[in-house]
C-alpha cells in the first residue's frame, strides 16, 4: 500500500481566550476537535466551511505553523509532531502555503525577484546567478513576464500579486501546497485566471493541494475529494461528485442549497438552516449542528455522531445514517 | 413615471494623477416595486453610482453631469436640507458592513426609535414600540430584549437585520442595498436574501441592489444592469441576462464562474485588466479585452440600444 502524502489523525487545537491579567475568566476555544483525513499524492482535497469552523487552523496545523494540542500529522510517512527541529526545517521545503491576501503576504519593501528568491536563499539552493535564473523561470511558470522581478508589490494588481505568492510557494519545488482562500480577495474574472493556473501547475508539477475555501462552488470545482467542516470537526468527507450530487449530512445539504447559483433556471427549493453558527466558545452538546438541523431528533441532542461510511470513500457524521445508511 | 430615473450621470474624482471618470454617462430607471441589480467588478463605479444618488460622494469626487429624478424631482437641484429629508425617509441605504450605519454607543432600539421619531414624530414610548415591532418584522428573535442590546453584542447576521430594520423604519420607497450580504457566511446570506425578498414583496418597495455576485442577482433581482468601467454595457430582465447574455463582457463574466454542470473543467477567463479610468479613451472601454473587437470598436462610442424587447446592449458587433 502506498502511504498517503499527508495523514492527519485526531488533530486538535485549543486556544485560550482572556486570562489572568485582566482577571477575565480564561475561556477555551476548541478550534479544531478531532479531525482525521488523508491526502494522496497528486490529489486535491478541498476543505470547506463557514467562518470559525477551523478550516484555516487545520491548514496551519498541517504545516506546523502553529502547534497542535493533540493528534498526529504524518507527511511523507513521518510524524511531523515528532521531528527534531533540523528535520522539520528540512521537511518544510516540501510543504508550502498560499494565502488569501497576497498583499499582506508579500513584503512591501522587497522587489518581486527577491521575494521569490528568498526561499531559495534560505535553503541555499543556488548562487545569486542561479537564483536570478530560477526567478525568471518561476515568473514565466505563473504567467508573468520576467521583467516583473524588478517591481514592488504595490505596483501590482491583486491577480498579479497572487501569482507572485504562488511563484514564491513553488520556488522550492514542494510536493504539498496548502492554498488558504487563494482567490477569495479577487474579482471573478481574475479568480478564474488564478484557478486555471493552480489547475495547470498541479498537472505540470504533480502537486498535491489542500484547498481551503468558504466558497463551496470553488472548492467543488477544484477538488477531487471534499471535506466539510462545522465547528471544528469534519461532518462529511467524500468524492467531489458524490458530495455534490448526493450529500448525506444535513449541513452539507444546507450549504449546497444556500449558495446562490448564477442561473435562475437552477433556482431550487432551499433548505434554510435555523439560527446562526454557534460560537466555538459554547459548542452545543451532542451533534454540534443539532440546534440548526432541520432533521434533529432526541439522540442528536445528547450523543456526538462519528463519521460513518455512507458510500464508496464517502463518510458522514450524522445519526440519520447510523447503521450503514 | 419611473420611481427613480438616472440620466446621463457622470461622477468624477479629481486626483493628482488626473481625473478619474468613475461613473461615465450612466442611465437607468427603476419602477415602483422593482428590484434592479447593478453588477460589476471592483472599481466599475457601481458603489459610486449609489453614493451619487444619495448625494454622498466623498471629496474629491463630484457629480459633473446628469439628472437623478425621484418621482420626477431632480435630486441634484435640492439643497442640503431638502436632501436630508430625502435620505432615510424616501431613499434608505444598507451597506456590507452594518457598523457603517449603526452607532456603537446607542442600543439598536434607541437608534431605530430615533429614526422613527425623526420621520413620524410621536412620543418616546410609541417610537420604542415601533422599534421592537421593526426588529420583529426583520425576524430578530426576542426583539424586546435585543432592542436593549448595543450593536457589538449582536452576531453579524443579527446586526445586518438590525441595520435593515433601521433603514426600513421610516418606510422608504427605495432601498439601496450595497453588497448587503457580501461579508456574511453563506447560510446567513441565504437568510438575509430571503428576508430582503419577503420585505420587498410585502412593502412593494423598490430596491437597487449593488453587488459583484451574479448568484445573488439571480436570487433577488427582476432586472439587471451590467457595468464595466463606469458604463452600462447590458441591461435586461434577469432571466435574459443568464439565458441569453449578449454583451461579450457579460458572457465572459458568466463563463468565469464555476458551474455545477462543469466542475473541474477549465474556466474561461477574461484576459487583461480593466482600463485606467483616468484615460478618456475613445471607443468601447471593453474593446482591448474583447474577443469580438473590430477596428471600429476602438474608435466609436457604443450606444446602449434596445436590441430585443427590454434587452439593451452597448455593442454594435454582437449579433442578436
Amino acid at each position: 500500500m502506498i502511504t498517503p502524502l499527508v495523514e492527519v489523525r485526531g488533530l486538535e487545537k485549543r486556544f485560550t481566550a482572556g486570562g489572568a491579567w485582566l482577571r477575565g475568566r480564561r475561556r477555551v476555544i476548541q478550534a479544531v476537535d478531532g479531525v482525521s483525513f488523508a491526502i494522496e499524492r497528486g490529489e486535491v482535497l478541498g476543505l470547506v466551511g463557514e467562518s470559525g469552523c477551523g478550516k484555516s487552523t487545520t491548514g496551519r496545523l498541517i504545516l506546523r505553523l502553529i502547534e497542535p494540542s493533540a493528534g498526529s500529522i504524518r507527511f511523507e510517512g513521518h510524524d511531523l509532531t515528532a521531528l527534531s527541529p533540523p528535520r522539520l526545517w528540512a521537511t518544510r521545503q516540501r510543504m508550502q502555503i498560499v494565502f488569501q491576501d497576497p498583499f499582506a503576504a508579500l513584503n512591501p519593501r522587497m522587489r518581486v525577484g527577491r521575494i521569490i528568491a528568498e526561499p531559495l536563499a534560505i535553503y541555499e539552493r543556488a548562487d545569486a546567478a542561479g537564483r536570478r535564473r530560477q526567478v525568471s523561470e518561476l515568473l514565466e511558470v505563473v504567467g508573468l513576464d520576467p521583467a516583473f522581478a524588478e517591481r514592488y508589490p504595490h505596483e501590482l494588481s491583486g491577480g498579479q500579486r497572487q501569482r507572485i505568492g504562488i511563484a514564491a510557494a513553488l520556488a522550492l519545488r514542494p510536493s504539498l501546497i496548502v492554498a488558504d482562500e487563494p482567490v477569495s480577495a479577487l474579482d471573478v474574472s481574475v479568480q478564474a485566471q488564478v484557478l486555471n493556473l493552480l489547475m495547470d501547475l498541479r498537472r505540470r508539477f504533480g502537486l498535491t493541494y489542500l484547498f481551503i475555501s468558504h466558497d463551496l462552488h470553488v472548492v467543488l470545482h477544484m477538488s477531487d475529494r471534499v471535506a466539510v467542516m462545522y465547528l471544528g470537526e469534519i461532518v462529511e468527507i467524500g468524492p467531489r461528485d458524490a458530495l455534490h450530487r448526493a450529500p448525506r449530512h444535513p449541513y452539507t445539504q444546507v450549504l449546497l442549497s444556500a449558495v446562490p447559483v448564477a442561473d435562475p433556471t437552477l433556482r431550487r427549493e432551499r433548505i434554510v438552516p435555523k439560527g446562526e453558527v454557534a460560537s466555538p466558545l459554547a459548542v452545543p452538546a451532542g451533534c454540534r449542528f443539532h440546534p440548526r438541523c432541520p432533521f434533529v431528533f432526541d439522540r442528536c441532542r445528547v450523543e456526538r455522531p462519528l463519521l460513518r461510511k455512507v458510500g464508496a470513500g464517502h463518510e458522514a457524521a450524522c445519526h440519520l445514517h447510523d447503521g450503514g445508511g | 413615471m419611473a420611481l427613480l430615473a438616472v440620466e446621463g450621470l457622470r461622477t468624477q474624482f479629481a486626483t493628482s494623477g488626473g481625473t478619474v471618470r468613475a461613473v461615465d454617462g450612466l442611465s437607468f430607471a427603476i419602477e415602483r416595486g422593482e428590484v434592479l441589480g447593478l453588477v460589476g467588478e471592483s472599481g466599475c463605479g457601481k458603489s459610486v453610482t449609489s453614493l451619487s444618488i444619495m448625494r454622498l460622494v466623498p471629496p474629491p469626487g463630484r457629480v459633473t453631469a446628469g439628472r437623478i429624478l425621484l418621482d420626477g424631482d431632480d435630486l441634484l437641484d435640492k439643497d442640503a436640507e431638502a436632501m436630508r429629508r430625502v435620505r432615510g425617509a424616501r431613499i434608505a441605504m444598507v451597506f456590507q458592513e452594518p457598523m457603517t450605519s449603526l452607532n456603537p454607543v446607542f442600543t439598536i432600539g434607541d437608534q431605530i426609535a430615533a429614526a422613527v421619531r425623526a420621520h413620524e414624530g410621536g412620543g418616546r414610548r410609541a417610537a420604542w414600540a415601533r422599534a421592537v415591532e421593526m426588529l420583529d418584522h426583520v425576524q430578530v428573535p426576542s426583539p424586546r430584549e435585543r432592542a436593549r442590546d448595543y450593536p457589538h453584542q449582536l452576531s453579524g447576521g443579527l446586526r445586518q437585520r438590525a441595520m435593515i430594520a433601521l433603514a426600513l423604519a421610516p418606510g422608504p420607497q427605495l432601498l439601496i442595498a450595497d453588497e448587503p450580504t457580501t461579508a456574511l457566511d453563506v447560510t446567513i446570506q441565504a437568510q438575509i436574501l430571503d428576508l430582503l425578498r419577503r420585505l420587498q414583496a410585502e412593502r412593494g418597495m423598490a430596491v437597487l441592489l449593488i453587488t459583484h455576485d451574479l448568484g445573488v442577482v439571480a436570487e433577488l433581482c427582476h432586472r439587471v444592469a451590467i457595468i464595466y468601467a463606469g458604463r452600462i454595457v447590458e441591461m435586461a430582465p434577469v432571466t435574459k441576462i443568464f439565458e441569453e447574455p449578449l454583451h461579450p463582457y457579460t458572457r465572459g463574466l458568466l463563463r468565469c464562474l464555476p458551474h455545477p454542470s462543469r466542475f473541474g473543467q477549465p474556466l474561461s477567463s477574461i484576459e487583461g485588466a480593466p482600463p485606467d479610468l483616468r484615460q478618456s479613451g475613445a471607443g468601447c472601454r471593453f474593446a482591448p479585452r474583447c474577443p469580438l473587437a473590430l477596428e471600429s470598436c476602438r474608435r466609436d462610442e457604443p450606444v446602449l440600444a434596445e436590441r430585443r424587447p427590454g434587452h439593451f446592449v452597448a455593442c454594435p458587433v454582437v449579433s442578436v
